[in-house]
């Protein structure tokens, strides 16, 4: 990955979670540690990885995407709106009754969301479906999926790690956002779900780690895991509300969303944020 | 003609229909039991086994189903029902895509398998879903044809099967299904029994019992159950004032309370449940459990009776 486009895809992230941390403070709820952990998983699929044959999020060839960790939605919608898939001004609208962008994913509301998600596991399930069906179908797209650690400790992820590798679903990608927190606190005190490297490799996945906050990184792991014979997993090392000083690593930012001065501070770090990589494409 | 078991029929209708349509068909290790294997043998590419991981399965089915097509998918009525229920609900039913949950082995009448085993909540757990079609075919002719109809109906379907063969009741030639219609196979004013799956052929020898008690019952064969004929319903109630409800199921949330919601609401009536009392299932031969627990064309045809107020 050149340069440019890594300040590309820094530009659009920076966007994304400008327009994140406004939806989450308008709703005055959701999710914005999470959120900020995927957010640069996300905007790698979107504007960078994945194919949109005319531009259309409902091309049946179209490359697939699930957000398993549905809570991290607002990063999803952001990068939709960025994209032009949903206009920008509906995510103030979020959570709220009139609102189509709802508190978690909603394939049947949302333009560009392939699948509905929110109760952990069964995201990365419907992945494996979208992956094998194109395999029965043989349709070239790819399917991508992020996963989150907390969510790993749910039964019916490793059903589905069982699931991918026995179909040798190697047009599927999954992401795992590992930011070592939870709602209740730090992953390995609640209930430890590692080594996940060594756990996918027992469950017969290409696993490669990388910098979850690393275009090029991603980009790098991503091509190391894709169509190898077997399904492709990144783990990838985040840092949760990654871009808000007081957020980061802070596992109460799990499910809160800021208020007055809290947002005001927030805002400014993801504005100067946004500025200071505009002005490194420019350079 | 022999007893046939609705799963059989099941199999069948999906190695026909497989020539005719381009669906998926999933299973969770039971594809011996559910008949899917017949599919699987002869559409090997189409077929998907799971193994044994329902909740993982029913997710899979949505995520195929997403990509277009239907997508049918088969286990016990107690793991499709019970432990894939979360998975059913939010992967299959928020989402409404078309996939068909073709549970086997629905009942009391899965025997000597006990009451592990013996799903008896499964029609109350799918009708509160929203989006959920649940449909409880009768015998062998209805049960084939309903496969080709909710397979043309584009939406979830719970799809409930028996192991136990039952008598047919219906003509293959001249029978056609209709999704949501209720179907009255006998007329008469004392009593309206309304019944689904087994319990039909038991409700039709309640009627021939009756009749020579000078007892008159209709017979209204239930095969959907979501969306409920409301309109049939009514009109019999209204007709006989007096209400049997014969189910193999709990008598809490299957049919008999489907009818008591509808009566309730549209045509205010005493409504008789016939069914599993709010009790878990044992192990035995599945004709002598239907026996043990008063399943019977004598449990319905007892029913009626005390509806009427008719000493035996």
């Amino acid at each position: 990955m050149d340069g440019k486009t890594v300040n590309y895809l820094k530009i659009k992230a920076a966007e994304m979670r400008v327009l994140l941390l406004d939806a989450i403070f308008h709703a005055q709820s959701g999710h914005p540690g999470g959120s900020l952990s995927s957010a640069d998983i996300i905007a790698y699929l979107y504007f960078y990885k994945m194919r949109f044959p005319n531009n259309d999020p409902k091309h049946p060839e179209r490359d697939r995407f699930v957000l398993s960790k549905g809570h991290a939605c607002p990063a999803l919608y952001s990068a939709l709106a960025v994209k032009g898939f949903i206009p920008k001004g509906d995510l103030n609208t979020f959570r709220s009754l009139e609102s189509y962008l709802q508190g978690h994913p909603d394939m049947n509301k949302i333009n560009g969301v392939d699948m509905s998600t929110g109760s952990l596991g069964q995201g990365f399930s419907a992945a494996c479906g979208m992956a094998i069906a194109g395999k029965i179908k043989s349709s070239a797209y790819f399917t991508y999926a992020i996963i989150g650690d907390g969510e790993s400790e749910e039964g019916q992820v490793w059903e589905a790690a069982m699931f991918a590798s026995h179909y040798k679903l190697d047009n599927l990608v999954v992401y795992l956002d590992l930011n070592y927190l939870q709602i209740d606190g730090d992953i390995r005190d609640i209930m430890n779900p590692t080594p996940l490297d060594e756990k996918f490799k027992a469950f017969g996945w290409e696993v490669v780690l990388a910098d979850g906050h690393d275009f090029a990184d991603l980009d790098r792991a991503t091509n190391m895991v894709s169509a190898k014979g077997r399904p492709g997993i990144v783990i990838c090392r985040t840092t949760k509300g990654k871009g808000v000083s007081f957020m980061e690593n802070n596992y109460l930012w799990h499910g809160r969303a800021p208020k007055g001065e809290e947002y005001e501070t927030a805002k400014n770090e993801l504005a100067d944020n946004l500025n200071s990589v505009r002005r490194g494409d420019n350079a | 003609m022999p007893d046939i078991a609705t799963r059989a029929s099941y199999g069948r209708a999906l190695l026909d229909l497989g020539e005719k349509y381009d669906f998926i068909v999933l299973d969770a290790d039971l594809s011996g039991s559910t008949q899917t294997g017949l599919f699987a043998k002869k559409f090997p590419k189409r077929f998907i086994n799971c193994g044994i991981a329902e909740g993982n399965m029913m997710s899979v089915a949505a995520g195929i189903a997403s990509t277009g097509g239907a997508v049918f998918a088969s286990t016990f009525a107690i793991f499709a029902a019970g432990r894939a229920y979360e998975q059913v609900r939010s992967s299959i039913g928020y989402t409404g895509l078309n996939v068909k949950i073709c549970a086997t082995h629905a009942g009391i009448t899965v025997g000597e398998d006990g009451a592990s085993h013996q799903c008896l909540e499964d029609i109350a757990l799918m009708r509160v879903i929203p989006n959920m079609t649940v449909v409880c075919p009768a015998d062998d002719t209805q049960a084939y044809a309903a496969v080709e109809e909710i397979y043309k109906f584009d939406g979830p379907v719970y799809f409930r099967l028996g192991r136990h063969p039952v008598p047919v009741i219906f003509d293959k030639e001249s029978y056609k299904f209709n999704l949501g219609s209720a179907e009255a196979l006998r007329e008469g004013g004392d009593c309206a029994v309304f019944s689904t799956g087994v319990m039909t052929s038991k409700a039709l020898e309640a009627y021939e019992i009756l009749k020579a008690n000078g007892i008159n019952i209709s017979v209204i064969n239930i095969h959907t159950i979501k969306p409920l004929d409301t309109e049939t319903i009514v009109k019999y109630a209204a007709n006989t004032k007096n209400v049997v409800v014969a189910e193999e199921h709990s008598i809490i949330g299957g049919l008999g309370s489907a009818v008591c919601e509808c009566l309730s609401q549209h045509c205010p009536t005493k409504v008789a449940r016939v069914g599993i009392n709010d009790i878990f299932g044992r192990s035995g031969k599945a004709a002598k459990l239907l026996e043990y627990y008063g399943l019977t064309g004598s449990g319905v045809a007892s029913a009626v009776k005390k509806t009427l107020g008719v000493t035996e």
